[in-house]
């Protein structure tokens, strides 16, 4: 071997696979003001969309007037619900299996509900024209209090659904009420309640909140009358189920719909549904035979499309005095506004809320959810956690502090008590599901290790003596949180939406030099699938991931796919990835097989390519048998190397973590200091560290946001009052706690490569630690549950009600 | 969030702009760094016809020493006032202050002339202005007149200022050498207005407090003086029950909005509290 020969570890470093810290490919443009986002596009011609919008949340629409709006110098268009009913398009189906308003139909039930849309050369115009529209509205009494809504009395929200007892989801209970959806065994839950030593009962809301994408959600429509053709562009996190979605209502062959996903500013769950914007641009361009460009801005996306959470959950735990649980019994008032436009695979109209029992062996459980519609914007998206995930993680870790609290237990041992055991997985829950593999102990305790927890509780002991003796008026809170995650929607046995099963593809291509192109049915929004999907076929065919191109979002060149959000890119798409590539890498061993004259059983493979067994100078690289499947493939079979994997999961992916939150809290102004944070992840394997890094420093800021004041609240009204960034609590760089971050690695065992994602699991393990953190301060003075968000002012009042200031 | 149409004027001088002012009238606003005009124009709450841009006015610009007196120019951006090597030594707290208003980037644009002529009860340097004991130099068609900042204000966004005139310079007298300062703001984020925030300038002489002026930010529709609070610390070493008193005495005064910052008894609270720390601030300061 001379010493131009490159060693082992030179040829795997240049692969830049699986494990490295490969840097994000697409920051090259991201960083240098070069993406291309929806808002750049400029077509020939393009006009402006706009809307005007309900200042009621309830109201009569009596009449709406766009005269003097078509006498502004650029307005062409003003469409209302009688426009779209020509099309048939003046209500759309969500993907709740509900109907949704595309624009106010006699009747508003929202604050700024889309009522018209102006349509005009250019932006200016079109805003110029919404302020001449003239809307006659009878305001109706608002619904806002989830607890008010199935009261006897309360105000009828939905008179479409008049006389309908029966919905998606089965039978309704009320004139607001959406579903009912029951899980568990409900009698042996209650007997289990009946025979505990110790019970707890609290009702733990998790607030409305809104995922908030830098980049709002918008689109341009431009429709070729000549072809008969639509193409979207548009900020879809899913562009293929937007593609059959219009198909389905628009009634436009699919093969002549084009949907494009260009870059897109973050998604967490805000850009899965189908919105208003879309449906009216798409037929503005239709009526006027020009591209039609729509944009959010900033207030109409907080206040309009997709909120998260609004779960008010009543969560009741059984245990044995020595802190073993035996029970666990849920209600969920699950609060959707106007229109049940949750984003969850369809059969799960509280998502994956059955994750509720946690990391923890749960003999039995009983969930009801009732879901119910009032006067606030629609929704219930998956805000940066798998569907309905966050809020269940969320219930259950409260829950378990507020036993450990009632049992006068730390809330870390009450968890190292009743952790499923590595031995018990496959396990199943009391709930339905089956975990694929779990340490949960070993993370706990490694978490315990690194923050010296015994120290941290010492000092707490100290401090509350301190103040106790009026020397301080700070407390301190210690909050843990140990989650565990169902990601990876989903096989198709059970997870679908609109009937379409919930898979997820990946089209290989090698070219003759040894380079190649992936296309994948997912769409980064900023997860940098560029970058590791590239890593994962550099490590399975021994291509450099720098030779891959990625591409997403097209859905004339990608494969069909269900799209990215839930953390389901590497568990599905990540496994399509890694099937295609197998696929390329036995038909590649045969084409080796071939040129190095042996049986391909006596090839092996080794980093970049095989090498015969027991001759290891005779090889063949990756590179070259690119090459050789363009030109000399053995007799029979075709030429080139390309293939299709579609991938229906055998299971869902089921990461886990043990987070901590370190707090000060000064009582007297409600001000609190995040000291520390550190966060353990196991995501199984792990493909490139700094994006995983990366995700969870993002996925733990947004969780600190919503823990600490990010809310979207209305007023008695219906007023949306923190609708802009002014209110809704955006942390800056400066607000941002540092991150400690560590992991274990428990692949998984049913996943090609055992990766499990990464992206939701610091929202959902995050939001939890900070409550707990905060709950955990204040327990000394006698309070059990303090509602989020933990803001200054209601730590103050907190504290006040605790009776600090007395 | 777009905003309505409007012409745009760049007048060289401040007679200039006087003068496009007074003709058009209420129908025209004067631009300096738009952070205020421009967000309220893009919300349409805002809807003027003919936008006065001063940035073009050399006469707006500047910072000098006159005797006692420190006189800056209404166009002098809050960087500028960062920069200023005068400000640092003569007027440290207004170093202070600026430094919590919005964030560099808003900081570069935003001017001291247009912070404190708005009479937006959010803005910091209205209560700070008035605790300096500074006045406005405002200049109309018929001349030019000084007021002081504690006469300007006299509601929400509503000021001394006449239709057409202009507030073009600010003088602050230059506190004696040794006092002590402190601006305390409590907000939730950067970039916020104040939950609440007070403004202190005071000398002690033996270990008492000789002189002191309390200013208060965003605790009612206009910037307040606390002169009963002020009084109570006057003569005092600022005892736990004198510091009690006077913050007891400024709440007296507070009527702050209820918002998303918090409800009314929160930020009357809090209130007190930042009156308590920046007069301990600002004793601690004293050289």
């Amino acid at each position: 071997m001379n010493d131009m020969t490159p060693t082992r570890e030179q040829r795997e470093a240049k692969l830049e696979g699986m494990g490295c810290k490969r840097k994000r490919v697409e920051d090259i443009r991201f960083t240098q003001g070069k993406g291309n986002y929806v808002d750049d596009l400029k077509l020939p011609g393009m006009l402006h969309g706009d809307f005007v919008r309900s200042p009621h949340a309830h109201a009569r629409v009596k009449s709406i007037n766009g005269d003097e709006a078509l006498k502004v110098p650029g307005v062409l268009a003003v469409i209302t619900a009688e426009t779209l009913k020509t099309v048939n398009l003046a209500w759309m189906p969500t993907l709740a299996g509900d109907v949704q308003m595309v624009l106010a139909d006699g009747k508003v039930l929202f604050q700024n509900q889309e009522v018209a849309f102006v349509v005009a050369t250019d932006r200016y115009a079109a805003d110029d024209g919404i302020n001449k529209v003239v809307v006659e509205y009878e305001p109706l009494p608002p619904l806002i209090d989830p607890f008010k809504a199935m009261d006897k009395d309360a105000p009828v929200l939905r008179e479409d659904l008049a006389g309908k007892t029966t919905g998606a989801h089965g039978p309704r209970k009320h004139h607001n009420h959406i579903f009912e959806w029951t899980v568990g065994d409900k009698d042996l839950t209650d007997a289990a309640f009946r025979k505990a030593d110790v019970t707890i009962k609290e009702m733990i809301s998790y607030h409305r909140t809104h995922p908030s994408p830098l980049e709002t959600c918008q689109c341009v429509c431009s429709f070729d009358k000549i072809k008969g053709e639509l193409s979207i562009w548009g900020t879809f996190q899913a562009p293929h189920v937007i593609r059959t979605v219009v198909a389905l209502i628009a009634k436009i062959p699919e093969h002549k719909i084009h949907v494009i996903s260009p870059d897109i500013g973050g998604g967490f769950g805000n850009k899965v549904g189908a919105y208003p914007g879309y449906i009216c641009a798409a037929v503005a361009s239709i009526v006027t035979g020009k591209p039609v460009k729509w944009v959010e801005d900033r207030i109409e996306n907080l206040t309009a499309t997709s909120f998260a959470r609004d779960y008010h959950m009543t969560t009741e735990i059984a245990s044995t005095r020595e802190g073993k649980v035996t029970g666990l019994r849920v209600h969920v008032l699950a609060d959707h506004g106007a229109f049940d436009a949750c984003a969850d695979p369809s059969k799960w109209p509280a998502g994956f809320f059955n994750i509720v029992t946690g990391s923890y062996d749960f003999p039995t459980a009983h969930l009801s959810v009732d879901g119910i519609y009032t006067n606030k914007a629609p929704g219930g998206v998956a805000y940066r956690c798998s569907f309905r995930v966050t809020e269940a993680a969320y219930c259950i870790e409260r829950g378990m502090d507020i036993l450990a609290q009632k049992l006068g237990m730390d809330p870390a041992e009450l968890r190292l008590k009743n952790f499923i055991k590595p031995e018990q997985f496959p396990y199943h829950s009391a709930l339905g599901w089956e975990y694929d593999s779990g340490d949960y102990a070993t993370a706990m305790r490694k978490m315990m290790e690194s923050v010296d927890y015994a120290g941290l509780r010492k000092e707490q002991a100290e401090k509350r003596a301190a103040f106790k003796r009026g020397e301080t008026r700070e407390i301190m809170g210690l909050g843990v949180s140990f989650f565990t995650e169902i990601v990876g929607a989903g096989p198709s046995k059970n997870c679908d939406i609109l009937g379409i099963a919930m898979f997820d593809s990946c089209e290989i291509r090698l070219h003759p030099t040894g380079a190649g192109i992936a296309r994948v049915g997912t769409k980064s929004q900023g997860q940098g699938h560029e970058t590791t999907w590239a890593q994962i076929i550099a490590t399975e065919i021994g291509i450099p991931a720098d030779d891959i191109m990625v591409e997403e979002g097209n859905t004339d060149t990608a494969p069909y796919g269900l799209g990215t959000y839930g953390s389901r890119s590497t568990p599905v798409a990540g496994a399509a990835i890694a099937m295609a590539a197998r696929k390329i890498k036995a038909k590649a061993q045969m084409i080796a097989a071939y040129k190095l004259e042996v049986h391909e059983d006596d090839l092996e493979w080794d980093i970049d390519g095989f090498r015969v067994k027991g001759l290891p100078e005779k090889t063949m690289s990756m590179k070259d048998i690119c090459w050789a499947a363009y030109n000399s493939v053995p007799p029979g079979m075709e030429p080139g190397l390309e293939a299709v994997s579609y991938y229906d999961p055998p299971n869902m992916t089921y990461p886990f973590g043990a987070y901590i939150c370190v707090m000060n809290i000064d009582v007297d102004t409600g001000v609190y200091k995040i000291r520390r944070f550190y966060a353990l992840d196991d995501c199984g394997t792990r493909i490139n560290p700094m994006i995983i890094e990366g995700q969870v420093h993002g996925g733990l800021t947004e969780a600190f946001a919503i823990a600490m004041g990010q809310e979207i609240r209305y007023d008695d009204d219906g007023n949306v009052v923190t609708g802009s960034f002014m209110d809704f609590f955006m942390p800056t760089a400066v607000e941002t706690p540092h991150w400690e971050t560590d992991f274990t690695v428990t692949p998984s065992p049913h996943h090609p490569i055992g990766a499990k994602g990464v992206g939701e699991s610091p929202n959902v393990g995050g939001v939890p630690a900070f409550s707990n953190a905060v709950n955990d301060a204040f327990s000394f003075l006698g309070s059990t549950h303090i509602q989020m968000p933990h803001d200054f002012w209601r730590n103050w009042k907190a504290a006040k009600n605790l009776g600090v200031f007395a | 969030m777009i905003p309505g149409p409007f012409s745009y004027h760049r007048p060289a001088t401040v007679a200039d702009a006087v003068k496009l002012l007074s003709t058009m009238g209420d129908e025209a606003r004067p631009l300096a760094g738009g952070h205020s005009l421009v967000p309220m124009m893009k919300l349409r709450l805002a809807t003027p016809e003919h936008l006065v841009d001063l940035h073009g006015i050399d006469g707006l610009k500047g910072i000098r020493r006159d005797g006692n007196t420190v006189v800056i120019g209404a166009m002098i951006t809050l960087h500028q006032l960062l920069a200023s090597d005068e400000i640092a030594k003569s007027l440290p707290i207004l170093h202070e202050t600026a430094l919590l208003i919005a964030d560099p980037q808003v900081r570069y644009r935003g001017t001291i002339g247009g912070n404190v002529a708005n009479g937006d009860p959010g803005n910091d340097m209205p209560a700070l202005m008035m605790t300096l004991g500074a006045s406005y130099r405002l200049e109309g068609k018929s001349g030019a007149r000084d007021v002081a900042a504690s006469e300007f204000y006299q509601g929400a966004y509503f000021t001394a200022l006449e239709p057409g005139e202009l507030l073009t310079a600010i003088s602050i007298p230059v506190p004696a050498a040794g006092h002590g300062y402190a601006y305390e703001k409590l907000k939730r984020k950067v970039g916020d207005y104040a939950t609440a925030a007070a403004a202190v300038v005071l000398t002690m002489a033996g270990g008492k407090v000789a002189t002191c002026k309390i200013g208060l930010t965003n605790l009612s529709e206009t910037p307040l003086l606390a002169e009963d609070a002020a009084k109570a610390v006057i003569g005092t070493s600022l005892d736990a029950a004198t510091l009690k008193k006077a913050a007891a005495a400024a709440v007296a005064i507070m009527a702050p909005a209820a918002d998303a910052r918090g409800p009314v008894e929160y930020r009357k609270h809090v209130g007190g509290i930042m009156v308590t720390r920046a007069l301990q601030r600002a004793a601690g300061r004293v050289g």
